[in-house]
C-alpha cells in the first residue's frame, strides 16, 4: 500500500483563511523551499478563485510527496466539496479544521460522514 | 449428470477427486482464517471509529481556543499575519510516521517532531511578545491534537479499505469457491458411480454372451455327434451300393 512513500512524508500543509494560516504558521509548520516559490500553505480569501483552491489541493495531495497531513478549513473545503469528498487516499491524511468565523460542523466532514454512515447501519 | 451449479472443468478421475477434496479443505481453512482476521480488524475499527468521533469534537474546541488566542495577539500587536507568512522558512513542526501492525495490516501513526527554535524571532518584538508566545504555544498544542486526529483518520481510512477487501475475499470464498468445489466433487462422484454401473453392466453383458456362446458350442457338439452316428448307419445299411442312386434320409439338426 502506501508503506513505501510514507517514510519521507513529514510536513503538514494548510489551505485556509488568513487567521488559521497565521496561527498554524506561528506553531511552526510553515515550509518554503529555497527558491521561495513552493510553500506548503495557501491563503484563501473570499476573492480566491475556486480553480486556484483546487490546484493547490491537487498539488498538496498528488504532486508533493513530502506532505503527511493536509489541513483544510471547512468552509474552504465546502467550496471544493466534490473534490474533497472524492478524495480517499490514506496519504496525505486530509483533515478538515474549523476556522474562526465558521464553527465546526461535524455533519459536513467527509470522514465523519463515513463514520456516521458506518455507525448508522 | 449432476453439475447443476458452476464447477471446475476437470476430468472425473479418482485422483482429481482427491485433489479437489484437498482444495475444498484448504478453502474452508482459508475461509475461517479470513473470517477471524475480519473480526479482529472490525473490533479495532470500531474502537478507532469511536476515537475519531471524539477527537473531531475535541478538535473543534481546541481550534476555537487557538483562534481566540490569535485574536488576543492581533489586539495586542496589530496584524502580524503578513509578517508571519513572509518569515516562514523551514518547518520546525514536523511529523514522523511510525508503524503499527494489526493482524497483518500496517497502520501508520504520526508522531509530532518539533525542532526547537523559531522563525519568528522578530514577531512581537515591539509589543505583545507575551501574547505571541502564548498563542504560539496554544497553536502548537492544537496542531498536536490535529496530528493525533490525522493518524486516527489515516488508520480509519486504511482499515476501512482492508476490511472491505477482506470481506470481499471471505464472501468470494464462501459463495463462489466453496460451492464450486462442492459441485466439482459431486460431479466427479456421480461420474465415477456412473462408470461403476457401466462397468458392472458391461461385465454382465460379457458374462451373458459367454454363456450363450458356451450353449451354442455345446449344441453344435451334440449335433455333430448325432451326424456322425447317422453316417455310420448309412454305411452299414448301404452295403456298397451306388452312392448316387441311393438316397440319404434328410438330416435334420
Amino acid at each position: 500500500m502506501a508503506a513505501v512513500s510514507q517514510k519521507d512524508r513529514n510536513l503538514l500543509a494548510v489551505i485556509g483563511d488568513e487567521d488559521s494560516i497565521t496561527g498554524l504558521l506561528l506553531a511552526g509548520i510553515g515550509n518554503v523551499d529555497k527558491e521561495g516559490t513552493r510553500r506548503n500553505f495557501l491563503v484563501v480569501d473570499p476573492k480566491t478563485e475556486q480553480s486556484k483552491i483546487e490546484e493547490a489541493f491537487e498539488e498538496f495531495t498528488i504532486e508533493r510527496k513530502d506532505i503527511a497531513i493536509l489541513l483544510i478549513n471547512q468552509h474552504v473545503a465546502d467550496r471544493i466539496r466534490p473534490t474533497v469528498d472524492k478524495y480517499e487516499q490514506a496519504f496525505p491524511a486530509l483533515l478538515e479544521i474549523p476556522s474562526k468565523d465558521h464553527p465546526y460542523d461535524p455533519s459536513k466532514d467527509s470522514v465523519l460522514k463515513r463514520v456516521q454512515k458506518l455507525f448508522g447501519d | 449428470m449432476s453439475g447443476t451449479g458452476a464447477r471446475e472443468n476437470i476430468f472425473p478421475t479418482r485422483m482429481a477427486l482427491t485433489n479437489t477434496k484437498l482444495r475444498l479443505k484448504g478453502a474452508q481453512t482459508g475461509h475461517s482464517l479470513l473470517a477471524k482476521k475480519r473480526d479482529a480488524l472490525t473490533t479495532r475499527f470500531r474502537a478507532i471509529l469511536r476515537k475519531v468521533d471524539e477527537a473531531k469534537r475535541k478538535m473543534g474546541r481546541v481550534m476555537q481556543l487557538a483562534s481566540f488566542s490569535l485574536a488576543e495577539v492581533t489586539y495586542a500587536t496589530g496584524d502580524i499575519s503578513y509578517l508571519v507568512q513572509e518569515q516562514a522558512k523551514s518547518a520546525s513542526f514536523k511529523v514522523k510516521a511510525k508503524q503499527e501492525n494489526v493482524s497483518g495490516v500496517v497502520l501508520p501513526a504520526f508522531e509530532v517532531d518539533r525542532v526547537p527554535g523559531t522563525d519568528f524571532n522578530l514577531t512581537g518584538l515591539g509589543r505583545g511578545g507575551q501574547q505571541v508566545l502564548k498563542s504560539k504555544e496554544v497553536y502548537a498544542k492544537a496542531v498536536e491534537t490535529l496530528v493525533e486526529l490525522a493518524s486516527l483518520q489515516t488508520a480509519f481510512t486504511i482499515l476501512d479499505e482492508v476490511i472491505r477487501a477482506t470481506n470481499r475475499r471471505v464472501n468470494a470464498i464462501e459463495h463462489v469457491v466453496i460451492p464450486r468445489l462442492d459441485n466439482t466433487i459431486k460431479y466427479i462422484t456421480s461420474e465415477l458411480d456412473e462408470m461403476d454401473r457401466e462397468e458392472f453392466f458391461r461385465l454382465k453383458k460379457v458374462q451373458g454372451k459367454k454363456k450363450r456362446d458356451a450353449e451354442a458350442a455345446e449344441a453344435m457338439r451334440i449335433a455333430a455327434a448325432a451326424a456322425d452316428e447317422n453316417v455310420e448307419n448309412i454305411e452299414i445299411g448301404g452295403g456298397g451300393g451306388d452312392i448316387i442312386d441311393s438316397k440319404d434320409e434328410d438330416v435334420i439338426f
